[in-house]
């Protein structure tokens, strides 16, 4: 099967008060579609950044990001922006939902910024939040919402737009245990039914439920291995 | 999208609508005032008839005195009916003069209360000041050089003292003399407050014989066959009063010629100056009120950082953001710019209240008013509208 992502050599180096910071050091990952994958790290040791230039937020410094065949290194702001809302669901620790809107709007949000016709999004938004289980909740604001529904409400945005891979940074990192399982229930289900999910963590127990853990440590591939004993939160 | 953030900073919102009000405000009850006074000024001035001079021995508009009118000969009866006999491209000469001398009217027990103007002519006056006659006749060659004692009236001369009778043939007294209405006119209306129907009207020298002693100086309205005539009938007309005058060639005119162009150019010289004024005005308030959009919308941005780099994270492009922006403070702007103009509108016809003339909504500083809004709805939520877009997704949403 031919690579979904192919990084290549990747490098992104900051100037931080004239001390070059080496965040990534040459990078190469291939990842196939339907991976669950697991990028696991210290703080501190290119994780973040490494998820930036995947989510195509960030550009690398040297090297080649093959993105479904396209050259994500190559691309000016308006390609990458075009890219993050066709190709990739976000999933963010800390939610990142629009604070004054309903989970609605908010799930509506990327069909906006590709154009979908209006009615045709209010239904695709709605019926996404219902797939999570929010059908219920969908004229409420963010902090109407329980921390495990704000991320339900995420990962409706996040799939609204039927992504090639999402992207899930410590999704569970600011829930109590049982919303975190739901969460991970919910990833789960999205990997059976074929999506590539790129989960981003410092919890080995979390890192665990993908059948690929990656670890990174001081920018650099320390570990890239199949996962045996995935854990099948049902 | 821009509807939520406004709704969510509704003072903040409110006060700088309010900067933008104020602005527009300013130039369009100006405008409005202005415009209200040049209307009804207009109509005043179009007494005129159209292709129509005046000539007087005095200019129509005169600062101070001045010797050099003064010392002028007056313009009387025989100058006029040789005027009216050389000029032959005319198609119209009328002489005719006015007092105020005559208190009351009187019709047998009725009298008019506010004393009408009096004024004497010929059959072409009432047609060079845009008058008409509604019912009865107009006054001919033989009232003229009869010194017939026939009169016209006007409509409010006919309320006060034919209320239930109809006034033709009737005899009526002015200062006790006798007159026969022979005609009465249509309805002019006001003209700043005050009504352009009461008068009576007689022949020029039925008039001169009662009403002025030997000191007096007619006014001859000429009109022209047509606009293409007209300055050829006016070179000949001044040509032939020369003559008649015995003004040496060489010397200035003994006398005034006023063209309708003419008093709307004074009067236009006179509202052009206020509207240059308040222009000025207007448009260093709109830039105050810019610039509090401008930083209104730096507040918005700065407090939305965080907002903006989500939605950059999942799709918007930065004309996305842009556009956002720009629409929030152009929505602002125009918003507070129709307030403007409603209460500019508004604070601008209460001079036509007091002024008693017809209200005016000047259609077209409105639209500019609005126009100039988006303009600086754009011009200066630019800049906050360009840093927005170019903030860096992964930096802004971290931003807290």
């Amino acid at each position: 099967m031919s690579n979904l992502i192919s990084l290549n050599q990747i490098k992104r180096h900051y100037d931080v008060g004239g001390e070059l910071v080496k965040a990534l050091d040459g990078i190469d990952v291939s990842i196939k579609p339907n991976e669950y994958i697991s990028i696991m790290g210290p703080s501190g040791s290119g994780k973040s950044t490494l998820m930036n230039i995947i989510g195509c937020l960030d550009t690398p410094t040297d090297g080649t990001y093959q993105f479904e065949g396209e050259l994500v290194h190559e691309m000016d702001d308006d390609q990458l922006a075009s890219i993050r809302n066709r190709k990739i669901g976000f999933v963010f620790q800390t939610f990142n939902l629009l604070p004054r809107s309903t989970a609605l709007r908010n799930v509506e949000v990327p069909l906006i910024y590709s154009n979908t016709p209006k009615a045709e999004r209010l239904e695709i938004a709605r019926s996404s939040l219902i797939s999570v289980g929010l059908g219920d909740r969908l004229d409420h604001k963010p902090n109407e919402l329980s921390g495990g529904q704000r991320q339900r409400v995420a990962i409706a945005r996040a799939l609204v737009n039927t992504p090639s891979i999402i992207l899930a940074d410590e999704p569970t990192g600011n829930l109590d245990s049982k919303s975190g399982i739901e969460i991970m229930k919910i990833l789960y289900d999205l990997y059976t039914k074929g999506n590539t999910i790129i989960l981003v963590t410092h919890e080995k127990e979390i890192a665990k439920h993908a059948n690929r853990i990656i670890t990174i440590f001081d920018g650099k591939i320390k570990e890239d291995r199949a996962n045996e004993n995935m854990i099948k939160a049902l | 999208m821009t509807f939520d953030a406004i709704r969510a900073n509704k003072l903040r919102s409110t006060l700088t609508l309010l900067g933008i009000s104020v602005g527009i405000f300013s130039v369009i009850s100006v405008m409005t005032a202005i415009k209200t006074l040049e209307s009804s000024i207009e109509s005043g001035l179009n007494v005129f008839g159209t292709n129509t001079f005046l000539i007087t021995k005095d200019p129509a508009i005169q600062f101070g005195r001045n010797e050099k009118y003064r010392n002028r000969k007056n313009i009387n009866l025989d100058q006029y009916f040789q005027l009216k006999e050389r000029a032959k491209l005319p198609i119209l000469v009328s002489g005719g003069d006015e007092t105020q001398n005559v208190r009351v009217v009187t019709y047998k027990d009725k009298k008019t209360k506010q004393a009408p103007r009096v004024s004497g002519g010929d059959y072409g006056t009432l047609r060079t000041v845009n008058t008409y006659i509604a019912d009865g006749r107009n006054l001919t060659e033989e009232d003229v050089h009869l010194s017939r004692s026939v009169c016209i009236i006007g409509a409010d001369v006919v309320d006060v003292l034919f209320p239930f009778e109809d006034p033709l043939g009737k005899v009526i007294q002015l200062n006790g003399i006798n007159f026969t209405v022979v005609g009465v006119t249509e309805r002019q209306g006001q003209s700043f407050g005050q009504s352009q129907d009461n008068y009576v009207f007689m022949p020029v020298t039925t008039f001169l014989q009662r009403f002025r002693g030997k000191s007096y100086s007619l006014g001859i309205t000429v009109e022209s066959e047509s606009s293409e005539l007209y300055s050829e009938t006016l070179d000949e007309v001044i040509g032939a009063l020369r003559a008649i005058r015995k003004v040496p060639p060489g010397e200035e005119n003994d006398f005034e010629i006023t063209t309708n162009d003419e008093l709307m150019e004074t009067f236009g010289s006179f509202t052009g100056s206020i509207k240059i004024f308040a222009f000025s005005i207007s448009v260093i308030a709109l830039i105050v009120a810019g610039i509090g959009i401008m930083n209104i919308m730096l507040v918005s941005v700065t407090e939305r950082i965080k907002e903006i780099g989500i939605r950059k994270a999942i799709g918007a492009t930065r004309r996305h953001i842009l556009f956002q922006f720009l629409t929030e403070s152009v929505f602002l702007c125009q918003i507070g710019g129709i307030i403007g103009v409603i209460f500019g509108i508004a604070a601008g016809n209460v001079i036509s209240l007091v002024a008693k003339v017809p209200a005016v909504i000047p259609i077209d500083w409105a639209i500019y008013g609005v126009i100039s809004c988006s303009i600086i709805g754009i011009g200066f939520g630019s800049y906050p509208a360009w840093r927005a877009a170019n903030l860096d997704p992964v930096e802004s949403m971290r931003f807290e």
